[in-house]
This record gives structure tokens, sequence and C-alpha cells, in this order.
């Protein structure tokens, strides 16, 4: 017999989840902050004697091909990945918020064109584009991320439109329209804050997508440039000798599907806390 | 007022069908032309994408040969490679040339694109054949339990599989599957050149994240669906709850679920890539990225081209039919 819960006690439950995850996540987020500080070895150092040692008391997680310590680039790494995916969240999410008020709320033939382009963006499957940009501009994280962003903010801006349209013609926007407040004042005092929570609950639901991408091409060697620390690009390397040094691949790989756990656990509470 | 005769109500009943049909067939050739455009722009920036692109092609191509490259030769080798022309007169040609199925020369050796990307499509087809159907054995039957029995211990079970599942990229994915079966226990070929076998560890790289995200779409529909008023009612009388979840929940479920594959088919195209790469499945995916690490542009830009024509016509093709399956969708719009 399923358990029935009154929706206060649904409520209380989410709440500590989302407290929870938001917890974890504010913990990897510190440990990247910080990453040098809390790194035991200098994670760039290479040493022709300790090549790919077992993890032990000095090298927690074991050293690579090189002898760098691998405890130390998954730390350095965690900087590299997760400053990457939020920057590029974040920018999309501006992007895509801008964009999607500017048409919702003035519409006519400025609505149309930004929406048209992304109608245009969104036909495309976003990782062969991102692929095929990523290939061309030749490699580097800002390519990488560049060529993930070309088709991430249009979902935001929808998003923004959506929202923006449907509370545009709200008494109190009325009003304020009426009592001649300048358009960027509304936007931004009475419509933001209002389309602002349905927004950021999606891009943090798009953290742990983005991530995937963004180690996906690091990995196929689209992304960051070796010898930067970054988990993917480290499991790519590392994998050529994974039957010698399987610990060189497992603890990034460990660090990546914990990393986007939880943030994908942050951004189902959150969205399921929202719905309630 | 004068009162309608019977008659009268079948013929506007007759109309009112004709109508809907009309309208339908109207909006699939609308869907069809916007999707000539969306196909253009594709194929524009493509070709824009590439004309931008750092290094020169001739440049790359006399390197390659292994020759000392003066300025006359580099010269000479554009005007054969028609680089000097304007930009519009090689867009046009490579268009036609595209229209004709003819994707020009790789660079890297010469021979001819398109029987390439063909014979690529074909394995990657055999793949993401192969893994869309793995995902539907085991996501349907999976979401069908997961929602029945709500809150059961199959459910939580499935629940926390298929949340690990969607957390999981799949790169990561295929080089565990590896290590577990190819180098612990040597049950498949690392390489996987062909054959059946060597299709299990990449299909299922594909699959496992695919069939997350379906099991929870199922699971989330059929719940949905389950609280409707009908449900109830056929309850209240009495029907059959087998009847009810086959015969009309799964039923009406049918058009969000469909839609989702149709979604889907963009993910695994660009896990394709991933997957094919790290098991050397001579697919398209595997193929782009050599041509990359070439700087092989005819053959990325096919790839771009091809892919996104194959993922915008199905999706053309999951709306038509999601439409069918519901037409409420088509008199609201």
């Amino acid at each position: 017999m399923k358990k029935i819960r009154s929706p206060r006690q649904k409520k209380k439950i989410l709440k500590i989840r989302m407290a929870a995850a938001a917890l974890a996540a504010m913990i990897l987020v510190l440990t990247a902050v910080f990453a040098e500080a809390f790194a035991p070895n200098d994670p760039y150092k290479t040493s022709a004697a300790l090549i790919r040692t077992a993890p032990c008391r000095e090298f927690l997680f074991g050293t690579d091909n090189l002898g760098r310590c691998v405890f130390s680039r998954v730390l350095v790494g965690a900087r590299t990945t997760i400053s990457a995916t939020v920057f590029l969240v974040a920018v999309s999410f501006l992007i895509g918020t801008i964009v999607g008020m500017l048409g919702g709320y003035f519409g006519g033939i400025l609505d149309e064109v930004m929406m048209r382009i992304a109608d245009v963006m969104l036909a495309f499957p976003q990782m062969v584009v991102a692929i095929a940009v990523a290939g061309i501009l030749g490699g580097g994280l800002a390519g990488a991320m560049i060529a993930l962003g070309i088709t991430m903010w249009t979902g935001f801006a929808r998003l923004a439109r959506s929202h923006t349209l449907s509370i545009r013609n709200e008494p109190y926007i009325e009003a304020a329209r009426l009592c001649g407040v300048s358009p960027v004042e509304i936007l931004g005092r009475h419509i933001l804050p209002n389309i602002l929570a349905p927004v950021l609950t999606s891009a943090l639901t798009q953290i742990g997508t983005t991530m995937i991408g963004i180690s996906g091409l690091s990995f196929l060697g689209l992304g960051v440039v070796p010898p930067q620390a970054e988990w993917g690009s480290m499991i790519s390397e590392a994998r050529a000798y994974i039957q010698i040094a399987p610990w060189a691949v497992l603890f990034p790989a460990l660090a990546t599907i914990l990393t986007i756990v939880v943030f994908n656990y942050l951004g189902d509470a959150v969205m399921e806390y929202r719905e309630l | 007022m004068q009162i309608p005769m019977a008659d009268d109500y079948t013929f506007f009943r007759h109309r009112r069908r004709d109508q809907y049909v009309i309208n339908m067939m109207r909006r699939i050739l609308l869907r069809i032309i916007q999707l000539i455009f969306i196909l253009l722009i594709l194929s524009f920036l493509v070709f824009l994408l590439m004309y931008l692109a750092p290094g020169d092609a001739a440049e790359k191509r006399l390197m390659s040969q292994g020759v000392a490259v003066t300025k006359e030769m580099l010269t000479a080798e554009r005007e054969r490679m028609g680089l000097l022309r304007p930009f519009f007169v090689r867009y046009g040609e490579w268009l036609f040339g595209v229209l004709r199925g003819d994707f020009g020369l790789s660079v890297k050796d010469d021979l001819p694109v398109a029987p390439k990307l063909l014979a690529g499509l074909k394995n990657t087809t055999a793949l993401a054949g192969g893994s869309l159907l793995l995902t539907l054995l085991f996501a349907f039957p999976a979401g069908i339990l997961s929602a029945v029995r709500q809150g059961g211990i199959p459910d939580h079970i499935l629940r926390i599989l298929s949340f690990a599942g969607n957390s999981m990229p799949n790169f990561l994915l295929s080089i565990l599957l590896m290590y577990a079966f190819c180098v612990r226990i040597r049950l498949f070929p690392i390489i996987a050149e062909g054959g059946i076998e060597g299709l299990v560890l990449p299909s299922l790289s594909l699959a496992i994240p695919m069939a997350s995200r379906f099991i929870r779409q199922i699971r989330a529909e059929i719940l949905t669906e389950l609280s409707a008023e009908y449900v109830r009612g056929m309850r209240a009388r009495g029907v059959k709850e087998r009847y009810i979840l086959f015969g009309n929940v799964l039923r009406n479920a049918s058009g969000h679920i469909l839609t989702t594959i149709g979604l889907q088919v963009g993910t695994l195209m660009g896990g394709s890539v991933v997957v094919e790469s790290i098991f050397r499945w001579p697919g398209i995916g595997k193929l782009v990225m050599d041509s990359i690490t070439a700087r092989d542009y005819p053959v990325i830009m096919g790839f771009v081209l091809v892919m996104g024509t194959i993922y915008v016509v199905i999706n053309l093709l999951t709306d038509i039919a999601y439409r069918v399956l519901d037409p409420r969708t088509s008199t609201h719009a």
C-alpha cells in the first residue's frame, strides 16, 4: 500500500532534499574554488620515477602515465569543469532571458526575428552542431563553450518569452505603463522578478547536461587542451593504459559522476518543489 | 429561427471531417516548406563556418604531400581547387552538388565524400537501431511497472537506476563497460570491427542513458493519464485494470512518448560520435572525428548536413504521427 502524505509533509521532505543537495553542491563548488589549497601535490609536476603508482598514502588516487598525482589533478580538474559549466549556463541564461523578455514584452518584428533564429537553432541536434563547431574552431575550452552555447540560449529565451507573454497584460504592469514608467524599469522591476523563478529552475536542471556536454567534448579532444587538468580529457588520456592503471580512469570518472548526480538531484528537487 | 433538418446535420458533420483533413494537409505542407527553408539555412551556415575556418585547405593539401610549399604552388593549387572564386559562387556550386548527391572530394585522399558518408551512415544506423531497440524493450515494461506499482520496491529501484543512468555521460559508460567486459571478463572484443558481437557494448552504452530518460518519461505520462477522470469512471464500472491500462491509458500516453523518441534522436546522434570513436565502430561518427583531426572539411560539412537533415525529417514525421494519434492538437493550434 502506498503511503499517503499530505502536501505539507511532501513539501517538508522536498525542502530537506533540496537543502541536502544544495549543501552537497556548495561543497563541490567550494572544493573547486579552493582546489589548489586542498591538493597535496602539484597537479602538473611530472615524475619519471613515479609513473603509474597505485593509490597509496602519498598519492591517494595513484599517479598517471607521467607520474602526476591523480588526486590533485581531480581536484584542480573540478575547477575547470565546474567553472566552465556554470559560466556557460550563466551566460546562456542571461542572453536567453534578455532576448526572451524583450521579445515577449515588445512583440512585433523583433520578437518574430529572434524567435525564428531560435527555431532554426533548435532545429538541429545540439551535440552534432557542437562537435562540428568545436572541431572547426579547433579545440580549446572557449571553442567548446561557444559550440554548446550556440544552441543553449534558445531554451531560456523561449521560456522567458512565454512567461513574459503571460504576465505582460496584468493590471499591475498596465498600471506601471500608464504611470509612465519606462520600459526598461518595467522589465527590470516588474517582469524580471516574476519570471525569474521558472527560468532559474530550468538553468539549474541544465547544469548536469551541460557538464556532460563539456566533458564529452573534452574527452573527444575538442575541449580542454592538455596538460590542463579536466576530467573528460584526463579520462581520455588514461584510458589508453586502463589495463595497467585503472585508477587513473576510475577516480576522475567517479568525480564526474558524483558531480553530475549532485547537480541533477538539486535540479530535480527544486523542480518538484516548484511543481507542488 | 429555422431548425436544421437531420440531413443538414450529416452535411455539416461530413464537412467538418473534410475540413479537418484539409487543415491537417495544409499544416503538413506548411511544415515541409518550413523544413526546406531550415535546411537551406543549415547548408548556408555550414558553408559559412567552413569558409571562416582557420587553416587553408590548399596549403594543408600540399603540406600533406610532403613537398616544400612555394607561393606559386600555393596559388596554383588554390586556383585548381577553386578557392579563389567568390563566396556565393562556391556556395551555389557546393549546394547544387549536394542536391545531386555530390558532396565533393575528401581533402585527405581525393575520394568522393558521399560514398564514405553512406558507408558510415549504414553502420551508424545499425548501431542506433540496436540501441533504440534495447531501450524500448527495457524502458516500456520498466516504465509501466514503475507507474502501475507506484511507490513499490521495483518503482524505487527503477527510479534510482534511471536517475543514475541519466547522470552518466556515455563516454564514461563506454569505458566502464569496456573495462568490465573486455579487460576483466574477456567476453567481447575491444575493437568492434563490424559484426553483431561488436555491436553489443556500443549499443548498450547508448541505450542505458536513453532508457533512463524513457523510463522517467513513460512513468510520468502513465501516472498523469491514470489520474484522469475516465480511468476512475472505468474502474467504477468494473472494467478490468488490464484493459484500462493497455486499451486506453497506454494509447493516450503514446503521443507524448513518441515525441520523446523523436527528440532523443538528436542525443543519439551526438552520443554515437563519442561511442563510435571509443569502440572504433566504423560509423559516421568515427568518420567525422577522424576528419576533424585531419581538417577534412568536406566530410565535416557533409556530416552536419546529413545529420541535420535526418534530425529535421524525423522530427517532422513524429510531429505528423503525433497529430494523427491525438487529433486535439490540430484543432487547437
